[in-house]
């Protein structure tokens, strides 16, 4: 009972400080990424054409040269806008699925290696210290050469260099959580490992989750872009940031356009959830800011 | 001590076998090496004769043991395509690699670790927030994009500098400011933040109450207690150089390992990934072995049990 009323205090403590005003947000890091989402959701409804239209008249057209296409066509006559919204979702879409199956299965992995100290504690944190002991385009690279491209080969391509820093942060959570003297009377009383970790542990990694979660958006953008780029994501001609930076890498001094603006995307929205992420990790846990 | 180190090579060993393995799984379950070679036109017995050839129907184990023990001597087959061997070709590779990233990890000490500690001593003057929108950037950008953008500017409209290909020192420029740009950034962060620590602390307002000269206190006395988490990052900064290669070899067509591997994973030609798969990873682990040990030295406080 103590415990509960105590983690609930806390978190009103936490909702309250949000409401009375006093917190800064970071509004332009929001902005930017509720931008992002919407186009992501709505990128049907918000572009003038499909993102594989052709309309071989009118390509190779520069930024604001005709009002149809005010950032412009590549070499097919495919509209640039139209194809920068729909590569929102594709980023959203993959960041978010790998990411999530990176944080869920390096959580569990984590809290089991943290709580059963053993053998099997000891094997998964072999495995992490193996993944993260090589750069991840390496590791990314075997896997697409492994699986072949595809949405669905890419997202378990970075989920798979994500998810040991989630089960190394998240062990190294559970090693001192699992010390406090609540764990140890639950311990006592006999309830069982899996509802300990459950109830009385989880709760107390959700920040370093949340904030591990929301500094990693940054990083997982960045390698899914750099794989498509390299070509070892999507197929040829997805609307994907990294595709189409490498499509304008071979006209780059004719049309420069084509590599500028998806560009650009990725650097704000990465530059957003940087930022995004270092607010949340000062709001949510001060003591991080060292780490 | 020796424990320690002997422990990270087991370690070591155990990590390369495994990458061994997998290397050698996902080229051999991605598809039959046996039918690229075969030319358009090929008969049944052919295609048999190049599986004999290349030893593919002998058991999967005794091929993955035949292949670690020419591994291991620095044998990987030869190369589909050019039919030399892939040792020779990647031997031919590797000091432009080397050379790329020692002009990347020497601009990003020399430019990122004076910068970061110069923002900290002048705390909140406009270098210091031109040295903090430089590092965000750094962070943010993808190397990829910023290689293609400065290629546009230095090689297209200003036609400074060559954009592409190795030759004389102005061929380093691009390459190794792009290669080294976001590891400046996390120097110049780093620095900043452990210099500002540093500077705060007891020994520091001792130095000053006692008359030093402030450069003195600065660069003799607080420096050298800032460098300690400096080099730490720079260690694994080395290390992660490899990521980094990759992508601007692509972009510079910079004739280095990282490049040799993307064709040879475009080829699908399998004695090429193998090779410079398993020699990234086998300088990876080299290098954080190196760096790990190097820490002993640098700060006594580290003790390995």
């Amino acid at each position: 009972m103590a415990r509960t009323t105590l983690t609930k205090s806390y978190s009103f403590g936490r909702i309250t400080r949000l409401l009375s005003g006093k917190t800064k947000l970071p509004w332009i890091p929001i902005i930017i990424l509720s931008v992002m989402v919407i186009c992501a959701i709505f990128a049907p409804l918000l572009t003038p054409y499909e993102p594989t239209h052709k309309d071989i008249i009118n390509s190779r057209i520069g930024p604001a040269e005709i009002s149809a296409y005010p950032l412009g066509t590549d070499i097919l006559g495919r509209d640039i806008l139209s194809r920068l919204i729909f590569g929102a979702r594709t980023t959203v879409y993959i960041s978010i699925v790998a990411l999530a199956t990176g944080a869920v299965v390096g959580t569990v992995l984590g809290l089991i290696a943290g709580y059963l100290e053993g053998w099997l504690g000891a094997m998964i944190m072999r495995f992490a210290d193996a993944v993260m002991g090589f750069p991840t385009i390496l590791v990314a690279l075997i896997i697409v050469v492994l699986l072949g491209q595809g949405t669905g080969n890419i997202i378990i391509a970075v989920a798979v260099t994500v998810w040991a820093r989630f089960a190394r942060m998240i062990r190294a959570d559970v090693l001192s959580v699992k010390e406090r003297d609540y764990v140890v009377l639950a311990q006592i009383a006999g309830v069982a490992p899996p509802m300990i970790i459950c109830r009385h542990i989880f709760p107390n990694v959700v920040n370093t989750l949340m904030v591990l979660t929301s500094l990693q958006v940054g990083q997982v953008i960045l390698l899914e872009a750099s794989l498509s780029f390299l070509g070892l994501g999507l197929e040829p001609g997805s609307p994907a940031w990294g595709i189409m930076v490498a499509e304008g890498r071979d006209v780059i001094l004719d049309m420069w356009w084509l590599s500028l603006f998806p560009g650009i995307a990725i650097t704000v929205v990465v530059m957003a959830f940087n930022f995004f992420g270092d607010w949340l990790r000062d709001f949510l846990d001060p003591k991080l800011r060292r780490a | 001590m020796q424990i320690y180190i002997l422990t990270r090579l087991g370690q070591g060993v155990l990590t390369l076998l495994v990458l061994s393995l997998i290397v050698f799984m996902s080229v051999h379950l991605s598809g039959d090496p046996a039918l690229l070679l075969m030319p358009p036109d090929y008969t049944e017995a052919d295609y048999q004769q190049v599986r004999e050839n290349l030893g593919l129907n002998r058991p999967i184990i005794i091929q993955y043991a035949t292949f670690l023990g020419n591994a291991v001597r620095g044998d990987f087959g030869k190369s589909l395509t050019t039919r030399r061997p892939a040792r020779d070709m990647l031997v031919e590779r590797i000091p432009a690699t080397l050379q790329l990233a020692g002009a990347g990890m020497l601009l990003a000490i020399v430019m990122g670790i004076p910068l970061g500690i110069l923002s900290a001593v002048k705390k909140d003057s406009l270098l210091d927030k031109l040295v903090k929108l430089f590092a965000i950037v750094g962070i943010g950008a993808p190397q990829f994009w910023v290689a293609i953008m400065l290629i546009l500017v230095f090689g297209g409209i200003l036609q400074w500098l060559p954009t592409f290909g190795r030759g004389g020192p102005s061929h380093f420029i691009l390459p190794s400011f792009v290669l080294a740009w976001s590891i400046m950034a996390g120097m110049m962060r780093l620095g900043r933040s452990s210099m500002l620590e540093v500077l705060d602390s007891e020994f520091v307002k001792f130095a000053r109450a006692k008359g030093l000269v402030e450069t003195l206190v600065i660069w003799k006395h607080a420096l050298r207690n800032a460098m300690i988490p400096l080099v730490t990052f720079g260690g694994i900064s080395l290390a992660g150089l490899l990521n980094g290669t990759i992508v601007i070899e692509v972009v510079f067509a910079w004739p280095g390992v990282g490049l040799l591997m993307l064709e040879g994973v475009a080829q699908r030609n399998f004695p090429i990934v193998e090779a410079t798969v398993l020699t990234s990873g086998f300088f990876y682990i080299l290098t954080s072995l190196i760096v790990d040990i190097l820490y002993v030295y640098i700060d006594p406080r580290i003790k390995y049990s």
